[in-house]
C-alpha cells in the first residue's frame, strides 16, 4: 500500500466517544488537560460533548458530570490551534443544542443519523451551513447497508449543506475491504470539494487497518481516540495510527512522540476499566452491534443475572441502531423470566 | 342524527390512516381530503372511499367549506404549514385539530385531559404528537400518585412509519413531546428521545418512560396507576401494551410499552400512526358531540 505524501486530518475522540467507557464522568480537569495536550502535540480537531453528543443528558444514556456547556466553554478558551467539534444525532439533539455549542466556539458540528436515515438530517445540516460551521454528516452503523446506498444517503447529506461525509463503523464490524468500498462509493458521488471521513472501532482490531483502508481509498479524515478510549472495544488508537502512518509517509501534522505522552501519560490513568477487545466487545464487532451498548449490556446482565455476550447477539439479532440502549434493560428483563421460566 | 362534516388535510399516512378510522365514527363524516401531490395514494384512497380531493392546498378546499357544511379539519400537514392552514380554516369557523407538531393550541392527549376541554371552545386543538400520545399517559399516572421532577421518553418507530413530514420536523417533535410531558404528564422537567429503525420485518412501535420521583416512589400505588391508566388508552388504542415494568430503582420507575396499530393503511407495526390518529378521532369526536347538541361556543380569544 502506498500512501506516501498523503495529507489527512485527524481527528481525536477521547473526550466524546471516551465519554462512554467513562460513563460521561470526565472531570472538567481532565478534558482540559487532555485537550490542551493534544493541542500541543498537533492534533488540528477534536470532540468534545457526551458521548451521545449534544444534548445526550438523559436517563436513557447516563447524566454526565457537567454539561456539553461547560465543557465547551471550559475547553475552547484554553486551545491555542487546535479546533473543537460537537456531535448531534437528531432525535436526541436539536437545532438549539446546534446553536449553543456554536455560541460557544465549536468550530465543526457533526450531525449523525443511523446510515438509511440522512433525510432526519436536514434541519440539523441546514442551519450548521448557514452559521458557516465545518459541517459534517456521519453516517453511522454503515455497515449494515452497502456501498451504493450508503452513497445515496451521504449525497443527501451534502444537498443539506454537508462539506464531509462519514462512513461511521459504530459496530467495529467492518473490514478493510468493506470500508475500501464504502469510501470509494462515496468518493465517486460526492464532489470533489466535500472531503470523505471514516470513524472506526477497534472490537475486531481492525482499527488501524480500517483507516488505511479508507485512505487509500480516499478519505481525507480519519478519527481516532488517544490510547482508543472509546466505546465498546474504543475507537482507532490515535497514537498508534499516527504512528503508522508517519511510518507510511502520510502527512498528519501530529508529532508522534507527544502524542504517545498524551495516551500513556493522560489517558490511560483516566481508565476506569482497560479499553481492549473482552469478549462482549468482541461480539460487538462480530456481530454488528453498536459499541455503546457495552456497559449497559454487562450492567443489565449483572443486574439480572444473565448474560451481557446473550444481551448483545439478541441486540444484533434485532437489528437495533444506534440509540436503542432502551433495548437493554427490556432484554435483559424478558431474558430473565424465559430462564426462570424454563 | 346528522354527523358533523370533516375535512382532512394531508393525504400522507397520518391522513389517510385517520380517513380509515373516521368513516367508522359515529360523530363525524370525513367528506374531503385535500394533498399537495395529486398522484398521492392517499387521495386516491380518498376517491375510492368517497371523498371529494384536490390537490391544491387547503386554499383548494376554501371555497367549498360552507356549502360542503365542514365544520371540523384534521391537519397533518407538517409543523412548517399548519399555522398557515389554521388561520385560513378558523377564519371560515372550521375547528382545527392539529395533529402536526405546531402546538399553537392546548395539548390533548385523550386519556389524561380530554375533560378539560370540554365547554372550552377551543378552536385550535392540538395532539402533541405520536410519541407524547402513547407516554404522556403514563407520566400522568405516575404524576398523580406523587411528584414527578424529571420525566423522559424514547420513542422508537419503524422507519417505514415515518414519513417526510415526520423527518423534516424531528425537532418540533422533541420539543413539543417534552413540553406535553411537562404541561399535560405534570412532570417539572421532561425530555423526548426518538429513534428511526429500519429493520425488516419492522418493529413495533417501542416507548420507554422514564419518570424520576421527588421522593422514594410508592410502588404499589404507582403500579396501580399505570395499569389503569393502560386500559383507559386502550378504549382508543387496543394494541397499547405493558411490555416489561414498571422497574423501580431508586427514584426511577421505567415503564416498557409497545403500541400495536389496527392496521388501517400502514401494517399493525405502525402503532405511532394509530395512537395519533385515534387520538385525534376521540378529541374531534368530542368536539361534534358537542356541536351537534348546540353546545359548541367558540372561544373569543383577543389575537
Amino acid at each position: 500500500m502506498n500512501l506516501d505524501g498523503k495529507k489527512i486530518t485527524l481527528h481525536d475522540m477521547c473526550l466524546r466517544d471516551g465519554m462512554h467507557p467513562k460513563q460521561h464522568q470526565i472531570s472538567i480537569a481532565q478534558m482540559v488537560a487532555v485537550a490542551t495536550s493534544l493541542d500541543a502535540a498537533g492534533v488540528p480537531l477534536i470532540e468534545v460533548t457526551h458521548g451521545d453528543g449534544l444534548g445526550g443528558a438523559s436517563v436513557n444514556y447516563g447524566f454526565p458530570a457537567h454539561s456539553d456547556e461547560e465543557y465547551l466553554r471550559a475547553v475552547i478558551p484554553k486551545l491555542r490551534r487546535a479546533k473543537v467539534s460537537a456531535l448531534l444525532l437528531p432525535g436526541i439533539g436539536t437545532v438549539e443544542h446546534l446553536k449553543l455549542a456554536h455560541d460557544c466556539g465549536v468550530a465543526t458540528i457533526r450531525v449523525a443519523t443511523h446510515c438509511t436515515e440522512a433525510d432526519v438530517s436536514e434541519q440539523h445540516i441546514s442551519a450548521a451551513r448557514k452559521l458557516g460551521l465545518d459541517t459534517v454528516g456521519f453516517l453511522m452503523m454503515a455497515h449494515m447497508i452497502g456501498p451504493d446506498d450508503l452513497a445515496r444517503q451521504g449525497k443527501l447529506m451534502e444537498d443539506y449543506g454537508a462539506n464531509c461525509i462519514y462512513c461511521t463503523d459504530s459496530a467495529g464490524y467492518m473490514l478493510p475491504d468493506d470500508v475500501s468500498a464504502r469510501v470509494k462509493a462515496l468518493r465517486a458521488v460526492l464532489k470533489p470539494g466535500t472531503e470523505v471521513g471514516f470513524h472506526g472501532h477497534h472490537n475486531m482490531a481492525m482499527g488501524i487497518a480500517n483507516s488505511l483502508a479508507a485512505v487509500e481509498a480516499g478519505a481525507g479524515r480519519i478519527d481516532g481516540s488517544a490510547a482508543g478510549l472509546g466505546a465498546g472495544a474504543g475507537n482507532t488508537p490515535l497514537e498508534v495510527f499516527n504512528a503508522v502512518a508517519t511510518r507510511m509517509g502520510i502527512q498528519t501534522g501530529v508529532d508522534v512522540f507527544r502524542l504517545m505522552d498524551v495516551a500513556e501519560d493522560l489517558v490511560v490513568p483516566m481508565m476506569d476499566h482497560p479499553i481492549r477487545i473482552d469478549r462482549d466487545a468482541l461480539i460487538l464487532g462480530y456481530a454488528g452491534v453498536y459499541s455503546s451498548f457495552l456497559l449497559f449490556a454487562k450492567r443489565a446482565g449483572a443486574k439480572y443475572g444473565v448474560s451481557s455476550a446473550d444481551i448483545l447477539v439478541e441486540l444484533g439479532r434485532l437489528k437495533t441502531v444506534g440509540g436503542q440502549e432502551d433495548m437493554i434493560e427490556d432484554l435483559a428483563i424478558n431474558m430473565a423470566r424465559a430462564k426462570k421460566s424454563a | 342524527m346528522a354527523k358533523i362534516k370533516a375535512a382532512l388535510i394531508g393525504s400522507g399516512n397520518i391522513g389517510t390512516d385517520l380517513m380509515y378510522k373516521a368513516l367508522r365514527s359515529p360523530w363525524i363524516e370525513p367528506t374531503w381530503m385535500v394533498g399537495i401531490d395529486a398522484a398521492s395514494d392517499g387521495l386516491a384512497k380518498a376517491r375510492e372511499k368517497g371523498l371529494s380531493t384536490t390537490a391544491a392546498g387547503v386554499d383548494g378546499l376554501l371555497p367549498h367549506l360552507k356549502k360542503g357544511g365542514i365544520r371540523i379539519a384534521f391537519d397533518a400537514t407538517s409543523a412548517y404549514v399548519h399555522p398557515e392552514n389554521a388561520r385560513k380554516l378558523q377564519e371560515n369557523g372550521v375547528v382545527v385539530i392539529d395533529l402536526t407538531p405546531a402546538a399553537i393550541g392546548p395539548y390533548c392527549v385523550p386519556s389524561v385531559n380530554l375533560s378539560e376541554h370540554v365547554g372550552k371552545g377551543e378552536m385550535n386543538v392540538n395532539m402533541v404528537s405520536c410519541g407524547g400520545q402513547a407516554t404522556i399517559p403514563i407520566v400522568a399516572a405516575v404524576s398523580r400518585v406523587q411528584a414527578v421532577a424529571y420525566a423522559e421518553i424514547v420513542a422508537t418507530v419503524a422507519s417505514r412509519s415515518a414519513g417526510p413530514g415526520t423527518r423534516k420536523n424531528i425537532d418540533e417533535f422533541t420539543r413539543t413531546t417534552a413540553s406535553g410531558i411537562e404541561k399535560v404528564g405534570g412532570a417539572r422537567r421532561g425530555k423526548a428521545i426518538i429513534i428511526l429503525n429500519p429493520a425488516e420485518p419492522p418493529l413495533i412501535m417501542r416507548d420507554v418512560v422514564h419518570c424520576l420521583t421527588e421522593d422514594e416512589p410508592d410502588r404499589e400505588a404507582i403500579r396501580a396507576s399505570i395499569l389503569a391508566m393502560i386500559t383507559e388508552v386502550q378504549k382508543y388504542v387496543p394494541g397499547y401494551q405493558l411490555k416489561n415494568g414498571p422497574v423501580f430503582d431508586g427514584k426511577r420507575v421505567s415503564t416498557y410499552l409497545e403500541v400495536a396499530g389496527l392496521g388501517d393503511y400502514l401494517p399493525r407495526y405502525a402503532g405511532n400512526l394509530d395512537i395519533m390518529t385515534a387520538a385525534a378521532l376521540r378529541t374531534g369526536e368530542l368536539i361534534a358531540e358537542e356541536m351537534t347538541g348546540g353546545r359548541f361556543e367558540p372561544v373569543k380569544r383577543a389575537s
